[in-house]
């Protein structure tokens, strides 16, 4: 049913996104944009070296992207660059794959109902597209593109 | 017919029996996620009756065989089907004649041809194209990419927060250096019926030629070709109930003699030597290579099956589900239609606070309602009304009010949901 899509934890972030305003002292930023809906997303973050301290977002999504955004940067605090990008293959996996949901993902297990919607992993994904392109780039400002 | 609704009783037009026009649609009688499918996304391609799968069926299993230079009896055969859907287009767009129709793959290939072929041997720098602020991509990026590639101006015709065009700024955009003038016959995103006769009287004056997108307009109205005096009029097969990958161009006859072919093969030419080529009449001088056969026998038997019904009909039926849905959708709170023009198609493309597009489209679907969300290919469309996207339910003739009953139902659960 769509409320499993839906389900509770992804409401209340889409509707009171924790972490959502943009960051004047972060030191990697990037932009991401899904062409098919229009949703763009504004990444910040703030490294101490390899360690994420702070990281905030704002944008225009559905609620899918907005909650998904909202609940990366609440799992993101304290990781490393290395664990921050195993944690997205992981989120990706759990969305695309029929693998076995692991426990490591904490809260982000909510988006497993994705899975069943094709059309909906790009929404989903944003965040995280957005997120390995502020690691792995040495830009100050990229774009990417889920298309 | 007369159907019982939420607390009052909708007449509709006595004259259209929705229920025998639904009987000739398979793919209407069949759930989708334990709901009975309600088809609202006619605008992005219509449904396809008995007949025309038929058609096309009959054609592969009993006529097959490539046409026009064949001498055995299934290559005529064929060839005379094919040939028997251009006289029914001509019928449908009441051209003078069969000849300034051309089979292409759809609206988007066709407006490619006049761009690619009268373009290119008739715009030149510091020339200008016309298009309209509501017009699909597809009447945008082939004139974008001529102007870059001639250095000519591609201007627009502005809109009021209706939809409507303003044709009042149309006139100041006109001038001697205006070549072509291309715009929607109605528009995809807003639903908005242009005044294209208006328009194309006005290009003539100008000594512009005038293109019309007739994608939307072809399958909910009649469309005369001459009283319109279109000089080209472009449409797809697969949005009036035929195949998808059929279209037509319309051209007047000597415009399109005039131009040079848009791609060379064979079919196109009458001799070909390492010399020198020379080209077949109309038609066939735009028509390289083999065609979709199939496609044409298919979009003739569509054209056909709305011709049967009535155009006139269609369009009185599908205006008073318009009205109908418009009272019904602007009853739920919060919920802005973009499109508002006062004469317009049935298409409900609205908005909702605070929720997106995305998550419409998807509690809906899980309701059995398939509507489409996005930016509807039309992203200055959207710009214009700055909005990111639309959830647009459109409609066609063999749309109930009961189905847009549900619709609204399903809106109210969406509420529910994200409220």
């Amino acid at each position: 049913m769509v409320h499993e899509l839906y389900e509770e934890t992804i409401l209340d972030h889409s509707k009171r996104p924790r972490n959502c305003h943009p960051m004047d002292d972060a030191n990697h930023k990037a932009e991401g944009y899904n062409p098919l809906c229009g949703d763009k997303l504004k990444l910040f973050l703030r490294m101490d070296g390899e360690i994420v301290k702070d990281v905030s977002f704002v944008g225009s999504g559905c609620a899918i992207s907005t909650a998904s955004a909202s609940l990366m940067t609440e799992s993101l605090r304290g990781k490393t660059r290395t664990e921050a990008l195993a944690l997205l293959e992981k989120f990706h996996d759990l969305l695309t794959t029929d693998s076995p949901v692991t426990k490591d993902l904490g809260k982000l297990v909510v988006f497993c109902g994705v899975r069943d919607y094709p059309a909906r992993v790009k929404c989903a994904t944003l965040a995280w597209h957005t997120l390995k392109s502020a690691l792995t780039t040495d830009s100050e400002d990229p774009v990417v593109s889920t298309e | 017919m007369s159907t019982p609704t939420s607390g009052m009783t909708v007449s509709l037009d006595a004259g259209f029996d929705v229920e025998r026009v639904r009987a000739d649609f398979p793919v209407l009688k069949q759930t989708v996620h334990g709901k009975p499918l309600v088809y609202l996304d006619s605008a992005a391609t219509a449904q396809k009756p008995s007949c025309v799968v038929e058609a096309i069926r009959h054609f592969h299993e009993v006529d097959c065989a490539n046409i026009h230079r064949g001498v055995h009896e299934l290559s005529q055969r064929s060839t005379a089907s094919y040939e028997e859907a251009r006289a029914k287009t001509k019928r449908f767009l009441n051209s003078r004649s069969k000849n300034e129709l051309i089979f292409v793959r759809g609206t988007t290939e066709a407006i490619n041809l006049v761009s690619s072929s009268w373009g290119r041997k008739n715009v030149k720098s510091g020339d200008e194209i016309v298009i309209s602020a509501m017009e699909h991509h597809s009447n945008i990026v082939p004139w974008q990419m001529l102007c870059e590639e001639k250095g000519a101006r591609l201007r627009v015709i502005p809109m009021n927060d209706r939809g409507e065009l303003l044709l009042e700024e149309y006139e100041k955009l006109l001038n001697p250096r205006t070549r072509m003038v291309a715009v929607a016959h109605i528009s995809n995103a807003l639903g908005t019926v242009n005044p294209v006769r208006q328009i194309i009287e006005m290009a003539h004056r100008a000594g512009a030629l005038a293109l019309i997108d007739g994608a939307q307009a072809a399958p909910h109205q009649k469309v005369d070709v001459q009283a319109l005096d279109a000089d080209f009029y472009a449409f797809s097969g697969h949005k009036v109930c035929g195949p998808t990958g059929i279209g037509i161009l319309y051209g007047k006859a000597k415009l399109l003699n005039a131009m040079p072919p848009y791609q060379g093969g064979g079919d196109m030419i009458r001799t070909v030597t390492f010399e020198k080529t020379t080209y077949n009449d109309l038609p066939y001088k735009f028509e390289a290579g083999t065609p979709n056969i199939a496609g044409g026998i298919g979009m003739g038997a569509s054209l056909d099956y709305v011709m049967r019904i009535g155009l006139d009909k269609i369009s009185a039926y599908e205006h008073e589900l318009l009205v109908y849905g418009t009272e019904k959708l602007l009853q739920i709170p919060g919920l802005r239609l973009i499109g508002t023009a006062r004469d317009k198609a049935a298409v409900l493309s609205f908005v909702m606070e605070g929720i997106h597009p995305h998550d419409i489209g998807t509690v809906l679907d899980r309701q059995g309602i398939a509507v489409r969300t996005g930016h509807h290919c039309a992203q200055p469309v959207m710009d214009r009304f700055q909005i990111p996207a639309t959830t647009r339910a459109s409609l066609a003739f063999y749309n109930t009010v009961g189905e847009i009953d549900a619709l609204a139902a399903g809106l109210k659960k969406v509420k529910e949901i994200f409220s």
